[in-house]
């Protein structure tokens, strides 16, 4: 098999914040009805989570969960797992209405780590990006600039960030632009 | 700038995060019903000067579909409501009565 490698190669930039692409990720989009008992077993046993609230994401050491839409769940794994978990919740699901397909060739993913993490980012989201509106467990799906992108923070002063394959090379010059030196306020 | 509430994923956005799909409710004439009403549905739209019904769609979010009622005039927007109905619910009508009270009623 070919040697998958991510759009940017772990490319990163040092400006007022550090912008550093993640590198391979595992994900998988799961769509179904979030209330079948089948699917939260499912979901259990791929990542060791439940499935989190309206607009929330679990993080566990098997992995994450995180909320898309009312009958959308986005799962992170190991880039390594995700074609065989893939298969696993497929075969958990048989006979229920469901889709579960492993996207993680298809998306790009950053982190933005550093105490002006919220500032870059609110020059692109129309997102109160405020401590008080969103923190650690929430998940925002939204656009940065003209992108499409879902972030979600990891710790105090990291976000994660994901977006289309694609797009991830604009993404990353976009980010980058956003944290030049000089160009946050100056009370961080 | 509108800012509209997603009732589906419980966000307030502002306008740029959703995408206008046009009047609500429509009845959607099709082959075997009078020509009349199917021109009508095909090209005849409201475009009022106060209260409206729209669809809208959560393009950057979740990307489901809703219902909004809005006044064209002052871009005041007085609810947003499931896109699986085909009339506006009472509460939003209310709503809507106690903003504009000469207003007509839906339809």
């Amino acid at each position: 098999m070919s040697n998958a490698v991510s759009i940017l190669n772990g490319a990163s930039s040092n400006g007022a914040v550090k912008i550093t692409e993640a590198g391979l990720r595992g994900m998988i989009t799961l769509r179904g009805d979030l209330s079948s008992a089948q699917l939260i077993t499912a979901v259990s046993a791929a990542v060791g989570l439940g499935i989190p609230a309206q607009r929330k994401v679990n993080h566990g050491p098997m992995g994450g969960v995180a909320w898309m839409s009312p009958d959308e769940l986005l799962l992170l794994v190991d880039y390594d797992k995700a074609a065989a978990i893939t298969a696993d919740i497929s075969g958990a699901l048989t006979g229920e209405h469901h889709m579960a397909v492993n996207v993680s060739d298809a998306r790009a993913v950053f982190a933005i780590k550093g105490v002006g993490g919220r500032e870059v980012l609110a020059k692109g989201a129309p997102v109160d990006l405020s401590p008080e509106a969103f923190g650690i467990g929430d998940i925002r799906r939204t656009r940065i600039g003209q992108l499409a992108a879902a972030f979600w923070m990891t710790d105090d002063e990291t976000f994660e960030l994901v977006c289309f394959r694609s797009v991830g090379a604009f993404m990353f010059d976009w980010l980058t632009n956003a944290a030049r030196e000089g160009s946050l306020p100056e009370y961080l | 700038m509108l800012m509209l509430k997603c009732p589906n994923c419980g966000v307030t956005a502002e306008e740029t995060e959703f995408v206008p799909g046009g009047e609500a409710h429509l009845t959607r004439y099709t082959s075997g019903s009078d020509s009349q009403a199917f021109s009508d549905y095909l090209f005849a739209r409201k475009n009022p000067r106060g209260v409206h019904f729209e669809r809208w769609r959560h393009a950057f979010g979740c990307g489901k579909w809703f219902h909004a009622a809005r006044c064209t005039a002052t871009l005041e927007v007085f609810g947003t409501y499931t896109a699986q109905t085909s009339a506006p619910p009472d509460d939003i009508l209310k709503a809507i009565k106690a903003k504009r009270p000469e207003w007509e009623g839906f339809k």
